[in-house]
């Protein structure tokens, strides 16, 4: 059986960008798993720019981004294996994978780095009464046809759900000639980043339906028409039907981490994030079992997705080098009135050398409000906020100073207050 | 005039504020770039444009291409066009041009991957 240091599971942003991370502090063996026939994951069909301005100071391309660590990745000579999925991952670090070559294959990691990322919620996730005809697809899939295959999924389109990936394939489509008929939003605001707002749909005359959902889909074999009706705290409003000729409907509506492997191998998720419960050092309940990524929750910008799998790249230096305390002792991280989720969810001040960032997301948009940061029942920290949105991580930063001060029974809560 | 816009610059998306009588003078920004993006999305809004372009030989049908620079964004539809006319044959480098100054907006199209 070959032994390994760590073993990464995913080839995308994180588990790139951890492996280069490790190779760069420590002589580990490192290999890492791929189970599509490149490196670079779901970068390589996002064709558009905005990638890499805090990475790389510059605005590039998904498969310009995946690029960059691709090369670094050869070029250190770091060992990995392509169209290799893993089916088993033991509580004791063995990883069990196959590909065509191997067969059936059996490893050993003194760590484990979890990065498979996230795949899309679909139709069956939503209950669209209506019938089931072809045409009706997730937005990342109909991104892998049109920017990967080069199909073209339908001339007139309806796209559900205002997620980043439903945003730029309505661009998308339009500049290849088809007809986007409009992009409907259940919520009263959009999933999206405002920018994907503005220059996807604002600048193609594409309307946005907030607070309107598909009530239909009528199509024999192939999607022939959709319905379109206005929502009230998510229940339809009779008569205010609207009825949309397309051949096609892209659905865009939430990406879930991929962490099958994980919850067989017994890793506790949250039940918010879908991602597992980590410390500070993104290390999950199973001593050497490590996430980070989109598998562990769903970020806005890959620049954060390589930022956080750097951390956690360096905490695995740390763990190898028996240099991470593991006592029980965590402060827990509690999300107060208005956040729906912090990762991590609980801290161990001993492994924070100089500051610790908590990532999160609100659960409504606020204007001019403040972050309050509680120990306890005592207010530690306060930020004020101009604008807050549920499509925008935010940071609350902590240093380790202040965590000195503070007692470790009590949780650390942060809440919105208007 | 004050007009309110929400800066594309960069991902953070801030809310710019642009008092046209002032000079186009910016407000609601957190770097340089949002007044330069204020003052031009009100005078001459320009884009960058992916998109792909055939490629033969390689491990997929179509290599992904950008424009190396902002083209006005009343030109995106005719470079489109001419992106539908062209064909590549792999290997392609990431960053090799494409097609030299397209529409003849002294920007070319690149090679947004190797292939």
């Amino acid at each position: 059986m070959d032994k390994y240091d760590v073993v990464i599971i995913g080839g995308g942003s994180a588990g790139l960008a951890a492996a280069l991370e490790i190779n760069k502090n420590t002589k580990s063996k490192i290999l890492l798993l791929e189970r599509d026939a490149e490196l670079g994951g779901i970068l390589l069909q996002c064709i558009h720019n905005g990638f890499g301005l805090k990475v790389f100071k510059e605005e590039l391309t998904g498969p310009e981004y995946a690029e960059r660590f691709v090369d670094e990745l050869n070029e250190k000579g770091i060992e990995y294996k392509l169209n290799s999925m893993v089916i088993k991952l033991h509580p004791d670090k063995r990883i069990e994978y196959v590909n065509v070559e191997e067969g059936f294959v059996t490893i050993q990691a003194k760590a484990v780095i979890l990065t498979m990322g996230c795949y899309e919620r679909s139709s069956g996730s939503i209950g669209i009464p209506g019938n089931r005809p072809s045409g009706v697809m997730t937005a990342g899939t109909a991104q892998k046809y049109l920017n990967i295959d080069g199909y073209l999924v339908g001339k007139n389109v309806f796209i559900l759900g205002s997620g980043d990936i439903g945003l730029i394939m309505a661009r998308r489509l339009v500049l290849e000639g088809a007809n986007v008929l409009g992009v409907a939003e259940v919520l009263p605001f959009s999933g999206g980043l405002k920018r994907n707002i503005v220059q996807c749909l604002d600048d193609y005359d594409i309307p946005l339906y907030l607070s309107h959902t598909v009530t239909e889909i009528i199509g024999k074999n192939k999607i022939e028409k959709i319905i379109l009706s206005e929502v009230k705290d998510f229940v339809p409003i009779p008569g205010t039907e609207k009825e949309f000729i397309v051949d096609a409907l892209l659905l865009s509506i939430g990406l879930i981490p991929e962490n099958g492997l994980s919850e067989d191998c017994g890793i506790i998720l949250d039940p918010k994030t879908k991602g597992a419960i980590v410390n500070e050092s993104y290390q999950t309940n199973i001593d050497g079992i490590f996430a980070c990524g989109n598998v562990l929750h769903v970020h806005d910008l890959v620049d954060f997705v390589t930022e956080e799998s750097r951390r956690a790249g360096r905490a695995v230096v740390k763990y190898l080098t028996n240099n991470l305390d593991t006592i029980e002792d965590s402060i827990d991280i509690i999300p107060g009135e208005g956040i729906s989720y912090i990762v991590p969810q609980k801290i161990n001040p001993k492994n924070i050398t100089d500051k610790i960032e908590l990532f999160l997301r609100v659960k409504k948009e606020y204007q001019d409000v403040v972050f309050e940061v509680k120990s306890g029942e005592k207010v530690i920290k306060t930020i004020k906020k101009r604008h807050l949105a549920p499509a925008e991580m935010e940071q609350v930063v902590l240093s380790s100073k202040l965590l000195e001060t503070l007692n470790i029974k009590d949780s650390i809560s942060v809440e919105v207050i208007q | 005039m004050k007009k309110q816009l929400i800066c594309i610059a960069c991902p953070m998306g801030c809310h710019l504020e642009i008092d046209i009588d002032d000079d186009y003078k910016v407000t609601g920004n957190k770097c340089k770039k949002g007044i330069e993006y204020g003052k031009k999305e009100l005078i001459n809004p320009t884009r960058i444009i992916t998109s792909t372009v055939v490629i033969k030989g390689g491990i997929y049908k179509r290599l992904p291409v950008k424009t190396d620079g902002e083209i006005s964004k009343k030109l995106i539809f005719e470079v489109m066009k001419e992106l539908n006319n062209i064909s590549v044959v792999s290997p392609v480098k990431c960053g090799d041009i494409i097609i030299k100054n397209v529409c003849d907006t002294s920007v070319n199209i690149v090679a947004s991957r190797s292939m």
